[in-house]
């Protein structure tokens, strides 16, 4: 009788509308049980046509779209296309214009961060708390973006040759307090999970991702560090004025989805680093930016500028005829290439695992379909 | 059997009741009194049970916001506390779809079933000296045997929704109820062998008559069952078959409007009444050390009640999800063979206790020695099957230098631990 009884596997959506896609992602996962034999991964229900769109505007018309690309990471975003084209027109940025960019992409790296590690441990199952306990730190810093630029997500602070507005006096007391308070707070997020027996249980061994894959595909930012790998665009190929700075580059030894998240809350204290050494360092007055024509028109050539976002190495090609538009605007998206290991990551795992690896990628569907 | 026979007397809030039955037996025949004693007890579990939900609603949303830094609803009402109210009428308004492909009785019964267990669970449970709507002789039997009616409740739901996140959540609370019912029963063995009775109210007499609470008799009974009771009733660490990032609802993904509203209201109710079960069985039900003679038993036992509640929110607010794989390896691998040695323990010790004829003098070596137990069996028995203990945390190296610093290899996605 019990060879009459066949079970057959059968397909689930997870997303586009599910809890754990942050977004609007769509995974076809083949079941047998709660195994998942095959992950399709559907992506493009966010695709805005940015490239296309950027192809019509100005140079400076542009930077908006990069806040909406990676819209947890505005900042960084806005630093990736501004060093392009200053790389592209050959403009340099004055000294306090590079420090404020830094600071502002630090507490950015940040951010993102918070969100990243708070999501993770949500899929996980931790019922919000670890992510609200981020989300006040997460606001204490989109409150400093507030108080400069007057916007708090898609920021649109950079310009080309400098940032669009000066610090304002209370920036400096408000951030040098964020920077004093904030190792404190990570101690206290760290309590909770870090020697959680139930998370150990959850994200170690989960996701793996070997060196050589990791390479291979390509990987970059917190992805690739967690695989054993130490690679850092902020030290090995210094852009901005990173090389005048003191941090480690935080490595994981396993390469699964509990070193990412070591990684990530290593990583937010390196920066909180950065942030404390540029609040030092920078010249107190001085110029913010260099007047930069609106209609800037950069000499015909192509350009491949990269920055370290906080989900990896995040590039801008720009390609100028001459003209006042870019003749070919492309990006480079973390959260695309990071993305690409998915099936690999995920076949073989329960359904409960897939979350938590999923999890662990940290993307952005802003900037994976653009 | 009553304190004081005073219809004002309201430290039993049985008195009035009785007084009442009586004037009734006095006048009419006894048929009448008996089903005015039959209402009176419906009325009351009634009651509570809503008052109850709509207040646990709120005491767990303005909790758990506390636990994560926030205010929780705090608009309605003085403190946010009719938000509940508002909430439920929220609910009645909405429409209560059916799944088109969906079973439609089941879909509309299951809801409406998973409500029989929580209200005859009440029915035993002594609030005060004499104030139980029936003082069964199998009480505890009868506690665990409506419980388990529950999963088959939930797969209703999850079936008849015809939703294969639903279908999902269902087949994990089955595995989750059925690993996770032995444990508990084993656990209530313990209880029962050594107080000698089923009976609710002689388990809280027992511990009064030795005064002891059953918690610090048996201690080990008393960490497995609440483990095994809230993977029961599906609460955090074990809202498996919930679990919102993974299966966006579970079982009931497909329940609207005042379907939903009953899951999730006996959720709490369950939550409660298990707060109230480990009262009685473990913290001497109303009895405490004495202080029910100033205090009101039934307030004792309903403060003992909210904190076995305040547990389960906290559990909530604190600690991420468990795997199914897991949850249930924990419960046969270790749970259930410790908790079988303990029964094994106490029956011992009650032979012995039985021999000696002594009075409870005897109780405290027996203490002690269930406490050295509990602790030899918990640390023994993890060595000797070298289950994996605590895992290490890892630390995460910082460099400066630029290149390779670990290499990772092996199979890529199956590091999965366990099968």
């Amino acid at each position: 009788m019990t060879s009459d009884i066949r079970t057959e596997p059968f397909t689930v959506n997870i997303g586009p509308q599910h809890p754990s896609t942050h977004g609007v992602f769509r995974m076809k996962v083949t079941l047998d049980g709660e195994r998942i034999i095959d992950v399709e991964m559907i992506v493009g229900y966010l695709h805005r046509s940015m490239e296309k769109l950027a192809e019509e505007r100005t140079y400076t018309q542009n930077i908006p779209f990069t806040d909406r690309a990676d819209y947890l990471s505005a900042m960084s975003n806005n630093l990736g296309y501004c060093l392009a084209v200053e790389k592209l027109a050959g403009i340099r940025v004055p000294e306090r214009g590079e420090y404020i960019r830094v600071i502002m992409a630090e507490l950015q790296r940040i951010a993102n961060h918070c969100m990243a590690v708070g999501t993770f441990i949500n899929d996980a199952g931790a019922w919000q708390t670890p992510l609200m306990w981020l989300f006040a730190e997460r606001e204490k810093i989109l409150d400093l973006f507030e108080m400069t630029c007057g916007a708090r997500l898609t920021v649109n602070y950079m310009r080309i040759g400098g940032v669009a507005f000066d610090l304002p006096d209370e920036f400096v007391p408000a951030c040098r307090r964020f920077v004093d308070e904030f190792p404190g707070r990570l101690d206290e997020v760290e309590a909770l999970l870090r020697e959680n027996e139930i998370l150990l249980a959850r994200s170690k061994g989960i996701g793996v991702i070997p060196t050589d894959l990791a390479i291979n595909a390509s990987l970059s930012g917190p992805m690739l560090r967690a695989s054993g790998v130490a690679w850092d665009l902020r030290k090995a190929d210094p852009y901005s004025i990173y090389d005048r700075f003191d941090f480690k580059i935080p490595v994981g030894t396993a390469g699964d989805s509990y070193d990412r998240f070591l990684v990530r809350v290593a990583e937010m204290r390196e920066s909180v680093k950065i942030i404390d050494q540029a609040l030092r360092d920078m010249p107190p007055k001085g110029p913010y930016k260099v007047d930069v024509p609106l209609a800037l028109r950069p000499p015909p050539g192509e350009v491949y500028a990269r920055v370290e976002s906080p989900k990896g190495e995040l590039g801008y090609y720009l390609v100028s005829d001459g003209g006042a538009a870019p003749y070919r605007f492309h990006i480079r998206p973390p959260s695309l290439i990071n993305l690409s290991l998915l099936k690999q990551m995920l076949v073989g795992l329960t359904i409960a695992d897939a979350i938590v690896a999923f999890g662990s990628i940290d993307i952005v569907i802003g900037e994976l379909d653009r | 059997m009553m304190v004081l026979a005073r219809w004002w007397d309201l430290r039993s809030l049985a008195n009035p009741v009785h007084a009442l039955l009586d004037w009734l037996r006095d006048r009419f025949p006894d048929w009448v009194a008996y089903v005015v004693s039959g209402l009176i007890g419906a009325a009351a579990i009634g009651l509570f049970l809503g008052v109850a939900m709509l207040l646990l609603i709120w005491v767990e949303r303005r909790v758990i916001a506390r636990i994560q830094i926030r205010q929780g609803p705090n608009r309605t009402g003085p403190a946010g506390i009719l938000q509940p109210v508002a909430d439920a009428i929220k609910l009645m308004q909405k429409e209560a779809l059916t799944p088109f492909a969906g079973d439609k009785w089941v879909f509309w019964l299951a809801p409406v079933l998973l409500f029989v267990p929580t209200v005859l669970t009440m029915g035993v449970m002594p609030f005060g000296e004499g104030m139980v709507v029936a003082d069964l002789n199998v009480g505890v039997l009868f506690i665990v045997a409506v419980g388990s009616t529950v999963p088959l409740v939930i797969f209703m739901a999850g079936w008849a929704s015809n939703n294969k996140y639903s279908l999902l959540g269902a087949m994990r609370t089955i595995a989750m109820v059925l690993s996770y019912e032995l444990p508990a029963v084993i656990s209530l063995l313990s209880v029962v062998v050594l107080v000698g009775s089923m009976q609710l109210g002689e388990i809280i007499r027992f511990q009064r008559e030795h005064f002891v609470w059953n918690v610090f008799l048996l201690p080990l009974p008393f960490l497995i069952y609440v483990t095994a009771s809230l993977a029961e009733i599906g609460r955090s660490p074990y809202d498996i078959a919930e679990a919102e990032s993974e299966i966006v609802a579970g079982y009931h993904t497909e329940y609207s409007g005042m379907k939903f509203g009953l899951f999730y209201a006996v959720e709490l109710a369950n939550a409660l009444i298990l707060g109230g079960i480990f009262a009685i069985l473990f913290f001497g039900g109303w009895w405490t050390f004495g202080l029910d003679r100033i205090i009101p038993g039934w307030l004792l036992f309903l403060v003992k009640m909210l904190l076995g509640y305040w547990l389960f929110v906290w559990a909530r607010g604190t600690v991420p999800r468990l795997r199914i794989d897991q949850a249930l390896k924990f419960s046969w691998q270790f749970l259930i063979p410790i908790g079988l040695l303990n029964v094994l323990l106490v029956a011992l010790e009650v032979a012995i206790w039985a021999e000696t004829d002594a009075p409870g003098v005897i109780l405290l070596p027996f203490a002690v020695v269930n406490w050295l137990g509990a602790a030899g069996l918990v640390v023994g028995y993890v060595r000797l099957l070298r289950l994996e203990g605590v895992q290490a945390p890892r630390p995460v190296l910082l460099t400066d230098q630029i290149g390779i610093v670990t290499r990772v290899t092996g199979p890529v996605g199956a590091g999965a631990a366990g099968d």
